[in-house]
């Protein structure tokens, strides 16, 4: 469990990117930031690893304040994602999965043997583990950034715009992915994104940041569809309009969903479908067309 | 030629002293130019204030170094350490932009990526920016060796031998082929001494080679597309 406790965040330049924020982020479950740009996502994030160090508040891992933990000790077992994965470009995709685990003194060959076990379990093959970051393709990267993120086994890890830079149907195929080892490894995620449709399938908690650094709002998806709470909140999800805002139409042969433009979206079915997007309250009775890329 | 072939020993030993004389200033430079130069790429006012002073120690003319550094170290005038010590201030000089940009050119993504996963200040200074600072290095030492093995020779003028000897010799005593020896030894231990760089650079960045290439094979393959 992470616990932010009235945490400020102002740079010395004087930007204030965070402004008394607290929440809970549960263990083994996914917390997704969703907001604009300059919204304080990354400070916060940065914040959990001591990257960064709130101006004032506490933040709490299992109860631990981490001002008082050395921060050096402290990432190396968080893991860590970013946005064009980070990977050092002068080492082999091997080497950089292996990084956390022979920072922490563990054997070379061993670190190896272990970071070409996490390449399978990222689903990367292992023919390309003696490449350099710079001869793989912009998703084989971010999936040595997981890899390098979980080789040292951390509860928690972080994880900043990592498919954004991906073009959508790897993005796709990451989130099943990502989807798929968090059910295998239970880890405590908090990830952040743009990207509303990204938040809603990741997360099972999603808070939404507006301008400024204000939570607009947090909850499941299903509770901040169901329940906007501000007209920010409900706009920027796009309640009111395209795929989310569908109905049912009754045609000859049964009942579809359309969207807002009267396109059809889905079929309304009597079972849940799709159980492995049954992450707690995302269960669903609409077989989604959207969603359906995931199962590439 | 016959000249050659009768001084074949006093020109092996003026070269061995050349080369004596050009190794240690490359080095010195090398080595105290990369925390000038990290230092440099750290603060824009570092950087202005070791570059400007690095500009206006290259424009002192080596011969005026050469007679004025067995004063401040008080050395004697023939003491072959002056020529040392002045081409290692030219050294040092050239090198430190070299340093400066090398550092630079680390991105600011990798530097964080490192902090993120755990690398401390110094493991991540040893681990990832020194070598990712390896090919802008590579490319400064091998401008600064190139002129430190040419400005040896002007250690002749004052009495320090190297092969610049041949040079003086040969202009006083209207001997040609000493001279034109004397220029192809030097060029022979330039084109040498860059040789190993290179070698030695192809050797610790493999991954700056694959990159290379990978940026050719890019090269081709787009103008391959255009054409
Ligand atoms: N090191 C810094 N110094 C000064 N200001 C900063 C620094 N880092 C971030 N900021 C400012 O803090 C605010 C929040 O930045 P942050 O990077 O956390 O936003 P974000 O929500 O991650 O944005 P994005 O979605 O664009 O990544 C911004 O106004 C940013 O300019
Ligand atoms: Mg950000």
């Amino acid at each position: 469990m992470i616990e932010f406790r009235n945490v400020t965040k102002r740079f010395p330049d004087g930007t204030l990117a965070v402004e008394d924020f607290s929440l809970v982020i549960p263990s083994r479950k996914t917390t997704v930031f969703v907001g604009s740009s300059g919204s304080g996502k990354t400070t916060l994030l940065r914040m959990v690893n001591r990257m960064v160090d709130p101006t004032s508040g506490t933040i709490e891992i299992d109860g631990e304040d981490t001002a008082a933990l050395n921060p050096v000790a402290l990432r190396r077992r968080i893991g860590y994602v970013m946005q064009n994965s980070g990977l050092l470009p002068h080492l082999t995709v091997i080497d950089n999965a292996a990084t956390v685990p022979v920072l922490n003194g563990v054997p070379k060959n061993e670190a190896r043997a272990d970071a070409l076990r996490m390449l399978d379990t990222v689903g990367l093959d292992r023919s390309l583990a003696e490449r350099y970051p710079s001869q793989l393709s912009g998703g084989q990267q971010q999936r040595v950034g997981v890899a390098r993120g979980l080789a040292a086994d951390p509860n928690i890890l972080l994880m900043d715009e990592p498919f954004g830079a991906v073009d959508p149907i790897v993005r796709a195929e990451l989130q099943v992915e990502l989807l798929r080892l968090q059910r295998e490894l239970g880890k405590t995620v908090v990830f952040v994104t743009h990207d509303i449709d990204e938040a809603f399938l990741l997360g099972d908690q999603v808070v939404i940041f507006e301008q400024g650094g204000r939570v607009a709002q947090i909850g499941s998806p299903t509770e901040i569809l169901s329940d906007p709470a501000t007209d920010f909140v409900a706009h920027f999800i796009g309640a009111e309009r395209g795929k989310r805002a569908l109905s049912i139409r009754s045609t000859d042969r049964g009942e579809i969903l359309v969207d807002s433009e009267g396109r059809a979206a889905g079929l309304l079915v009597d079972s849940v479908v799709g159980a492995q997007y049954d992450a707690g309250p995302k269960s669903r009775s609409v077989s989604n067309k959207t969603s359906q890329a995931g199962d590439a | 030629m016959a000249w050659v072939w009768s001084n074949l020993e006093q020109i092996w030993g003026l070269v061995l002293s050349h080369i004596a004389l050009s190794v240690p200033p490359i080095i010195v430079g090398f080595v105290l130019s990369i925390p000038l130069g990290y230092w440099a790429s750290r603060s824009r006012l570092a950087r202005s204030v070791l570059l400007s002073i690095g500009g206006v120690l290259y424009t002192i003319p080596s011969l005026a170094l050469l007679v004025v550094v067995p004063v401040i170290l008080g050395t004697a005038i023939l003491a072959p350490s002056n020529v040392v010590f002045a081409l290692s201030i030219y050294a040092v000089a050239i090198m430190v932009r070299s340093s400066a940009d090398a550092f630079s050119s680390v991105s600011d993504d990798v530097r964080e990526s490192a902090t993120a996963v755990g690398y401390s200040t110094w493991q991540r200074f040893f681990a990832v920016e020194f070598p990712l600072a390896g090919p802008v290095l590579l490319a400064g030492i091998r401008v600064v060796s190139v002129s430190t093995v040419s400005l040896v020779t002007v250690g002749s003028v004052i009495g320090i031998s190297s092969l610049g000897n041949l040079f003086t010799d040969g202009i006083n005593r209207n001997i040609p082929a000493e001279i034109i020896v004397g220029i192809v030894c030097v060029l022979l231990i330039a084109a040498i001494f860059d040789l190993i760089l290179a070698g030695v650079g192809r050797l610790l960045l493999p991954w700056n080679r694959s990159a290379a290439s990978l940026t050719r094979a890019a090269e081709r393959a787009s103008t391959l597309v255009t054409q």
